[in-house]
């Protein structure tokens, strides 16, 4: 058989095994290559909670999605083009993302009878999902792998291990893509402390690579140019990793050591384990005994005069509930990420949802409210990161920084900017002609208080979760209650002044905005740029400050006849949206199954509404 | 530096505790122990913080003209040690109540001693729920009876002390409510203790748990139902001065110096600098009636703190790094250039 290059613009890949069979590394290699290659770029691990799920079983698969184009792209994509199963289960539970003209490639060692029997298949796989029309490729992965690794020296157990590697071989064959990078990371990542594996993964990789391109089975090799970015430096980030640089930007900005105060949860835990890393960066981290001294410390921090962080998801949020109440009261500054994942309890802890907002906007007791931003994309998280501090610090009040699951784990290329471009942080220091100290007295323009802080010569003030007056005294007084609880709402409210207006991406008044807010973005945008590209008129608004809104908001949603909010659970935003503006007709689109939208089913959501 | 006296420790605002409480005469003598520690450590008041959770007792930062933080119950622990790593300049105190720090709080309190964070955990135990009108804690003794016990309690309580050595506590001291001079001793040597300091200090309860320490705190039999301890002096004790503590076996006894042969030499010295715990849980233990209540500091000894070890590691870190500022951290790693 003659084997063709496809030129094409993107390709989706799926790497999908058992959770011990390293597709997540599997998969974040090939994107980081890619990245390196020069390769517009999105992906999604989508894996389960059990480190290693029992072998075999469906609940057990692990993926790793890679959409590599040669112009931009903002989701992972919907369906493959190629899926990379490394057992039956992983087959099965994958199947139904396989483009028609999909490739799959299979490693044909592992469907054997107790494989195909763990998978609950009856008969042959092929026939069994209806995919006989795919290029089915069958390796004996497994055997070429031990077969490649015999003389290597190595123990059973470390050459089962290296199949990823005989895989990684074959899809660098089949995408065209260098294996030199992989020859960096492996040379990196062993050659300090296991110098001894360096050199079996590299055969192993390499004979992945020739078995793919000797066998007559592979109908055809995709080439995907690099694609027509902006100039400039590029790297690939991760949403977590995002938000733990861009909060230490913004303690470079202030001027201020970070602290962060968290406790290890299940999407959230790698900002904690990256801010560890950077202590040469002034950060400091603490891995408190529970949720609640992650954010207690975090709030004494900001006593002390750090910029104070504390990063969870949505069962640790709970946790932190009454404590984001005493920085509400205390009016200190204070970051809190939750990197959201499907609920309520420990719900699906790795797969994610937008289920926390009404949490966010309403958890707590009393009349509480503190600010709520998004990020809508992983590279994104530095910038929201960095604002959220900036607001933080300025206006003198906790901000939730909403990112979730999709976004934490997930990556893209980012063109990285140059400090130098953003704006400096300017805290509102008590100075010497705010003595005598009243730390509750405020700024009439923005409502803020000053900030003084232990050490400082002659501001020594008491704060604290009883109501106060502008002196500081502890006041039970009816009327001084409501002015307070009154001058809290209005100095949230008027952090509008400081945010951007919303922008309308189309034309901007009509039948139909779509609106989205947070990790919804690539897939809501991809799909207005298809109904677009369709010849459709639609326009879209996507939220990235959610409480307060931008100021402009009622003035655009006047100008629609219809809005459709569209998010990952059943109709927080939508909900609050009314409750703030019941004048308009809103529609909601909504999924909560612990997964992102696809793009075709938006597309479909929309034209509905057309 | 500034010099202090104890008046310049007290805020302009009402104490509001109950007439007869314990908890004045240790805010009395928190205020008698500052400005000693100011001078002992050289820091100026501003320098100074107080940190209190929720109870009777964590109302305590608005009487003290310093730095203060009250803020949520159980939590005084976890805040206080957010504060000090932040700053660990600062000479940070914290005030709370028996059900603050050992029932909603006993996790942050277990583990701020794990640490051996640098920070004064003054521990007001009255064996009662105070501010909620008298509902047993977890000091009130087995059987008590209270508004949550009509028919008396059927759960042990915790001793502070042994709590504290359990995890590893390098500082333990009790005072009594009635004991001023102590108390400002006792308060002094915690502040001025490199680590997690606690000092339990007995106080009653004049509303609900009225007597709680009576047997002990009694003017009459004071003296020899308690002992109070000072390093490197004989265990002895009594109005007499005639009682002592010895060691019978692996158990500590007390014994009457001059009866059965016993002399002064057989009494125990103690020492509050040794590293092994058994002897200071021992003697933290001792329950009237059959041995004394100890009291001043029974425990000090050295060993690295928490806030200590986290700035030499970014010290040392530092000092390898490759990455000083967000520019090159951004520039760290894989990157590619897009001409």
């Amino acid at each position: 058989m003659q084997h063709k290059v496809i030129d094409t613009k993107d390709v989706v890949i799926r790497f999908a095994g058992d959770s011990g069979d390293g597709m997540q590394l599997t998969g974040s290699l090939f994107a980081n290559m890619s990245a390196l290659y020069g390769n517009e770029l999105s992906t999604f691990p989508d894996f389960p909670a059990e480190i290693r799920a029992p072998h075999g079983t469906l609940s057990g698969v692990s993926g790793f999605t890679v959409h590599i184009a040669s112009e931009h792209i903002s989701t992972p994509g919907d369906f493959c083009d190629m899926l990379v199963a490394m057992n039956p289960a992983a087959l099965k539970t994958n199947a139904k993302w396989l483009k028609r003209t999909a490739m799959v490639l299979v490693d044909e060692d592992t469907f054997d009878g107790p494989g195909l029997a763990k998978a609950g298949f009856k008969e042959d796989p092929i026939t069994e999902l209806g995919i006989e029309d795919r290029t089915i490729i069958a390796a004996p992965i497994t055997s070429l792998t031990f077969e490649s690794l015999k003389d290597s020296g190595l123990d059973h157990k470390s050459i089962g291990r290296c199949k990823n590697m005989f895989t990684l071989g074959m899809a660098c064959f089949i995408f065209s893509r260098p294996v030199e990078y992989i020859y960096d990371y492996l040379e990196k990542k062993f050659g300090k402390k296991h110098p001894e594996l360096v050199a079996p993964n590299k055969k192993v990789l390499n004979d992945g690579y020739n078995y793919a391109a000797n066998i007559q089975a592979i109908p055809n090799t995709y080439h995907i140019e690099p694609a027509h970015m902006s100039p400039g430096l590029y790297r690939n980030i991760t949403g977590n990793q995002a938000v733990a640089w861009g909060l230490l930007a913004a303690a470079e900005k202030s001027g201020l050591k970070l602290f962060c105060g968290s406790y290890p949860i299940t999407p959230a835990t790698s900002i904690l384990e990256e801010l560890a890393i950077h202590k040469s960066l002034g950060a400091t981290t603490l891995q408190a005994e529970d949720e609640i001294a992650g954010i207690c410390t975090a709030i004494g921090a900001a006593f002390a005069g750090d910029l104070a962080v504390t990063t969870t998801s949505g069962p640790g949020l709970s946790l932190k509930s009454e404590a984001m109440g005493l920085a509400v009261m205390t009016e200190l500054p204070l970051v809190i990420v939750d990197v959201q994942r499907a609920g309520p309890s420990t719900g699906i802890p790795t797969k994610t949802e937008q289920t926390d907002l009404n949490q966010v906007l309403y958890g707590r007791n009393g009349e509480c409210p503190l600010v709520v931003m998004s990020s809508h994309s992983p590279a994104h998280c530095f910038d929201a990161a960095f604002h959220a501090a900036k607001i933080a610090l300025e206006h003198m009040t906790p901000v939730v920084l909403l990112s979730e699951g999709f976004l934490g784990n997930g990556s893209e290329p980012w063109k990285i900017p140059s400090m130098k471009d953003y704006p400096e942080i300017r805290p509102p220091y008590a100075k010497e002609e705010d003595t005598p100290f009243h730390p509750f007295e405020r700024n009439p323009d923005t409502m803020v208080r000053k900030w003084a802080v232990p050490g400082q010569k002659g501001f020594e003030h008491r704060v604290g979760g009883l109501e106060k007056n502008h002196f500081g005294v502890l006041s039970s007084a009816p009327e001084n209650h409501e002015l307070m609880v009154r001058e809290r709402a209005e100095k949230i409210a008027r952090v509008a002044d400081f945010i951007p207006a919303l922008n309308v991406d189309g034309p901007d008044s009509g039948e139909l905005l779509v609106v989205g807010w947070g990790g919804t973005y690539g897939h809501i945008s991809s799909a207005v740029a298809q109904l677009k590209s369709e010849g459709k008129t639609v326009s879209y608004a996507h939220f990235d400050y959610i409480n307060p809104l931008p100021k402009n908001t009622a003035e655009v949603f006047s100008r629609f006849r219809k809005i459709l909010v569209c998010e990952l659970n059943s109709g927080h935003f939508a909900g609050y949206l009314r409750s703030l503006m019941p004048q308009f007709n809103y529609l909601q689109y909504n999924k909560v199954q612990g997964q992102p939208f696809l793009v075709q089913e938006l597309v479909s959501a929309i034209e509905n509404e057309m | 530096m500034a010099k202090y006296t104890s008046s310049d420790f007290k805020s302009d605002q009402e104490v509001r505790w109950c007439p007869g409480c314990g908890d004045h005469a240790v805010l009395a003598a928190m205020q008698r122990a500052m400005p000693r520690v100011a001078e002992m450590l050289g820091y100026d008041r501003e320098r100074f913080v107080v940190v209190s959770g929720i109870g009777c007792s964590s109302r305590l930062p608005y009487y003290m003209n310093t730095y203060g933080f009250h803020s949520i119950h159980g939590r005084a622990t976890a805040i206080a040690t957010g504060i000090k790593v932040a700053n660990p300049s600062l000479n940070i105190w914290q005030a709370c109540g028996d059900g603050d720090a050992l029932a909603i709080g006993g996790n942050h309190f277990i583990h701020a001693i794990r640490r051996n964070i640098d920070i004064n955990i003054i521990l007001f135990n009255n064996q009662i729920y105070g501010l909620t009108k008298g509902q047993y804690s977890p000091t009130s003794k087995f059987g008590a009876i209270t508004k949550t016990s009509p028919y008396g309690t059927v759960e042990h309580p915790f001793n502070p002390g042994s709590l504290v050595l359990g995890a590893k506590g390098t500082f333990f001291a009790r005072g009594l409510d009635t004991e001023l001079k102590l108390n400002e001793e006792i308060l002094v040597a915690g502040a001025t203790h490199n680590g997690t300091s606690v000092v339990e200090m007995l106080t009653n309860c004049v509303i609900f748990n009225n007597g709680a320490h009576s047997a002990i705190s009694d003017r009459a039999a004071k003296e020899d139902r308690t002992i109070v301890l000072r390093h490197g002096e004989k265990m002895i004790f009594g109005k007499n001065r005639d009682k002592g503590l010895i060691l019978d076996g692996l158990r500590l006894k007390v014994v009457t110096i001059g009866e059965k042969g016993i002399t002064e030499d057989d009494i125990l010295t103690h020492d509050a600098h040794n590293d092994n715990i058994g002897i200071h849980m021992m003697l933290a233990d001792m329950k009237y009636p059959e041995y004394p209540v100890a009291l001043g500091v029974i425990r000090d000894v050295p060993d690295v703190t928490y806030d200590g070890g986290v700035r030499m590691q970014a010290e040392q870190v530092t000092a390898k790094s490759k990455i000083h500022n967000v520019d090159e951290l951004l520039r760290s790693g894989a990157t590619w250039e897009v001409k």
